[in-house]
């Protein structure tokens, strides 16, 4: 490991001098020595397989060895868990000696400690018998709560020196979600230490291997899961990217809007596997604009009755194209009525008010926040600030407020990612045509950097910006 | 009940084209099935149920042995069939009803009282359990595959015949090891015949190779029969300490390993399904006809199946089948028509490789862009990268035909255009995979 602060230098020889004192010590009376080497056996084996085969998985946090280091301190004893856990600087991996080493005593204290704890509540150590068996589960399960906690406070201890746990202002609350997830997952691994130890007397080292073969398949198969999602992803955007080749400037629209729609979503606290459906939604909410005659998405100028009307399609379109789509479900409401407006004037069905689903009244607004902050061929690009007074501005009659703050709270916190797209190869569409002033009646409200021009921007800019076209 | 699922009608697949279903699934006529396209299926279904039967029968009038042992084992199979699986392949799987079957069958002794449940037993109490669990799944209009039904008896049919005469000679005082040792060769002995069934009906489903589908098979199924089988074989030997207990401890590792596979079925099959629904954006934009990709893709995968490709590359080949096409986004205007077919070789070739192009993009699909890439290159190919891989031939045919037929099922016009096609087999078509379109056709 590169050069360590001090303070984690003191930190990490304090924690790696008493778990060899510890295991130096002993004593090692009483503890069955072929039970002990099988174990380190095993855990090492463990831990092995988990960093080797398994490096995909995202949760590194649990492996399954925890299971057999909670095995051994039933079937060993406080100092035998302590000679399992330091047995993990056996481990084959690619890591530093310090990490190595820290990580060994780590385990090796978390151990020893846990090994007391649960022989203060009354756990004998040794292989189970069957009259043990109601009594022992609640030194096991304070052991595990123990085992958890330890490990958590001596690497958070350790992250503190290297100070790497600085508080990040504003950081979302809902990150705490999956980790909780994960400590649970971690706790039911952990309590297959009991069914480890329970069995090991009648079928031996056979045990834990039957035991943990299962949960190695298990997070194989999660990280294919993972690898194949990410798969999908790639491929979703960039179908939606081919689509959107037809208008060279709402190029990375779909993934600007994915992005915020996805922010406003979370910041209004909704679960992860939600957030992530109104994300595809709104990388997918234009799809149908492939059902629109190219010239007319490119026309600059006033549109005809019929164009402004095929162009009032896409919603329909893009929701008969992805309606097969079946893990989508709410979200595909989203897509189909990303258009419509709180006072009604929306369109294709001029649902009203909180007729419109939520997932649409997402879109919607990081839809037109996007359309705003980029370069059009008919104007160019509004700055964050204009936009997001605009956007307020249009609360309450097109767009849910909650909405609009949510994206608010959530950009000032994280940015936004503007385009960097200004001009086409080869000039604007509207170039060779005639001045007419498109979109909003406004001659394009240009230089509203310096907030000027915002106050001239009529109602109609958005609801203009919003159909690729103009309101009428 | 089992046997009453075989007598019904063969339930048609729902599932629709694709390699991950079948395409051209044979339709179910609502003919009795002695009468079936899988013959095979059929015998496998009947001959389980009718084993069911007799065991079911046998064990009501010979009386339950362990009566409790019996109930609690049957409930854990039920529940297990309940939260069966689908996973990749239209595979079901019922992983904890599996596992408690094999546990059943090598059960020696519950919490240090031995016991002596026979092979009927176990073959009833399965087929008992099994069927509790399919009823709500019945009810609610989700039927199972009834032949992968009829494996999971099967496997615990052929475990209790062999495991339970011995079984009253073994116990685990003395040699744990080997317990456990003939317990594992007799679960991987199974597993090898169930791979093999599998693979035998799989191959009669979908008119592929026997060698192929059995390849298949075993990759699809190693990751499930491991994690089945070591639960298997776990909880049969840890119940022996823990006493019923242990059925439910031990079924939690698996319990976590059905989560995991049943996520990473969701995942392939939204992506099929992302897939399939974006193929549409050419139909919708006006490029191609309507249900041009889809159709193309079916015919494609009909083809493959009879040249014996592998499921990945039929899963390749479905992809690329269905998004042959999206090259043409690029275009500003729609051809007149979209058949490609009609248009010029070197137009042709730009959309093929504009196409491959936006492919390539995701960064995970390169076969598929390959496969797109050479999608028109004549039969030898052309420049030096020699003949084009198979999938593109194949798509090649398929898609020359759908443009030619279009939606029609006109037998005469089909005909013809084979016959059109076949004219062409020594320059552009590859003969095998016209002849192999023939065929497909021909059965549809």
């Amino acid at each position: 490991m590169r050069a360590l602060p001090g303070g984690a230098r003191v930190y990490v020889g304090i924690i790696v001098v008493s778990a060899v004192a510890i295991v130096l010590v002993g004593p090692y009376t009483g503890i069955d020595v072929g039970t002990l080497v099988l174990m380190v056996v095993l855990f090492v084996v463990a831990e092995s397989i988990s960093t080797h085969v398994l490096v995909d998985v995202k949760e590194a946090g649990i492996s399954p060895s925890s299971a057999v280091a909670l095995a051994a301190v039933v079937l060993v004893g406080p100092v035998g868990a302590a000679v399992v856990g330091f047995s993990c600087c056996l481990t084959l991996r690619r890591q530093a000696l310090v990490k190595r080493t820290f990580n060994g005593a780590q385990y090796a204290i978390a151990g020893f400690a846990t090994g007391h704890v649960y022989l203060l509540l009354g756990g004998t150590v040794g292989v189970p018998n069957q009259s043990d068996f109601p009594g022992i589960v609640l030194p096991y399960v304070v052991a595990v709560l123990t085992y958890t906690l330890l490990n958590s406070l001596l690497i958070g201890a350790l992250m503190w020196c290297l100070g790497l746990t600085r508080a990040t202002p504003g950081r979302r609350p809902q990150r705490w979600r999956p980790l909780i997830a994960l400590e649970v997952t971690s706790i039911g691994y952990q309590m297959l230490g009991l069914a480890i130890a329970a069995i090991w007397g009648a079928v031996g080292i056979v045990a834990p291997l039957l035991i943990l073969l299962p949960l190695f398949i298990a997070r194989w198969t999660f990280g294919q899961q993972t690898a194949e999602a990410r798969a999908h992803e790639a491929t979703l955007a960039t179908l939606c990217q081919a689509v959107e080749t037809k208008d060279y400037y709402t190029r990375g629209h779909c993934m600007r809007v994915a992005e915020g729609s996805a922010m406003i979503a979370a910041e209004l606290g909704m679960s992860a596997e939600r957030v992530q459906k109104i994300r595809y939604a709104g990388m997918l909410h234009d799809i149908g604009k492939l059902g629109v005659p190219t010239k007319v998405i490119q026309k600059t100028g006033k549109l005809t009755d019929d164009e402004y009307a095929a162009i009032k399609l896409h919603p329909t379109r893009g929701y008969e194209i992805v309606r097969e789509i079946s893990f989508l479900d709410e979200a595909l409401a989203g897509i189909r009525h990303h258009h419509e407006r709180l006072d009604g004037r929306g369109y294709p069905m001029g649902l009203v008010g909180m007729e419109i689903p939520e997932s649409a009244r997402i879109i919607s607004v990081a839809d037109v926040f996007d359309c705003l902050t980029s370069t059009r061929s008919y104007r160019n690009a509004w700055s964050v600030e204009d936009a997001i007074a605009e956007l307020r501005r249009c609360a309450g009659t097109q767009f849910d407020p909650r909405m609009v703050e949510a994206l608010v709270r959530a950009v000032s916190r994280e940015g936004w990612q503007t385009p960097d797209i200004t001009e086409p190869p080869g000039g604007r569409y509207g170039a060779t045509e005639d001045g007419d002033a498109p979109a909003t009646g406004v001659p394009a409200p240009s230089p509203s950097k310096n907030g000027a021009g915002t106050a001239t921007v009529a109602e109609s800019t958005s609801a203009g910006v919003v159909t690729g076209g103009q309101d009428r | 009940m089992t046997q009453q699922q075989s007598d019904g009608p063969v339930p048609a697949g729902p599932q629709g084209g694709g390699p991950e279903g079948g395409a051209l699934e044979l339709q179910s006529r609502g003919e009795p099935f002695w009468n079936t396209a899988r013959p095979l299926r059929a015998l496998l279904v009947a001959g389980t149920g009718v084993a069911a039967l007799v065991a079911l029968v046998g064990t009501a009038v010979n009386g339950v042995v362990d009566p409790h042992v019996a109930l609690a084992f049957c409930l854990v199979i039920a529940g297990g069939e309940l939260a069966r699986i689908t996973l990749p392949g239209h595979r079901e799987s019922a992983p904890i009803a599996l596992s408690g079957a094999i546990s059943y069958a090598f059960l020696i002794s519950l919490g240090g009282e031995p016991v002596h449940h026979g092979v009927a037993q176990v073959v009833a109490v399965v087929a008992l359990g099994v069927a509790l669990g399919e009823l709500p799944h019945v009810a609610v209009g989700r039927s199972p595959r009834v032949e992968e039904v009829a494996r999971r008896v099967l496997t615990a049919l052929l475990l209790a015949a062999t495991f339970r005469p011995l079984a009253e000679h073994l116990s685990l005082t003395d040699s744990s090891i080997l317990v456990a040792l003939i317990m594992a060769g007799l679960v991987v002995t199974a597993w090898l015949v169930d791979v093999g069934l599998s693979a035998l009906l799989r191959a009669e489903r979908l008119r592929t190779r026997l060698w192929v589908a059995t390849r298949d098979e075993a990759r699809a199924q190693v990751a499930t029969g491991g994690a089945i089988a070591s639960s298997g074989v776990l909880i049969a030997l840890a119940c022996t300490v823990t006493g019923p207990v242990g059925l439910l401890v031990f079924s939690a590792p698996l319990l976590v390993s059905q989560v995991a596979f049943r996520r990473h079925a969701e995942v392939r099959r939204t992506y099929l399904e992302t897939v399939r629904a974006l193929s549409r954006v050419t139909e919708v934009g006006g490029y191609v006809e309507n249900g041009h990709s889809r159709r193309v893709s079916r015919l494609a995968h009909g083809i493959a199946c009879e040249l014996g490709l592998a499921e990945r590359e039929l899963l390749e080949l479905e992809y690329a089948a269905l998004m042959h096409d999206i090259g043409q986004l690029s275009l500003r205007e729609p051809i007149a028509g979209g058949a490609t077919v009609l248009s010029s070789p070197r137009e042709q070739r730009r959309i093929a490789e504009l196409g491959s192009a936006i492919i390539r993009e995701t960064g995970v699909l390169d076969n598929v862009a390959e496969l797109v890439r050479r999608q028109c290159e004549p039969l030898r190919g052309d420049g030096d990268e020699g003949v084009p891989p198979l999938g593109s031939r194949i798509i090649k045919v398929a898609n020359a035909f759908d443009d030619l037929v279009g939606d029609t099922r006109e037998v005469e016009r089909r005909t013809a255009v084979i016959e059109r096609l076949r004219m062409d087999t020594d320059s552009e078509y590859d003969p095998r995979v016209v002849d192999a379109l023939d065929r497909v056709l021909d059965r549809a």
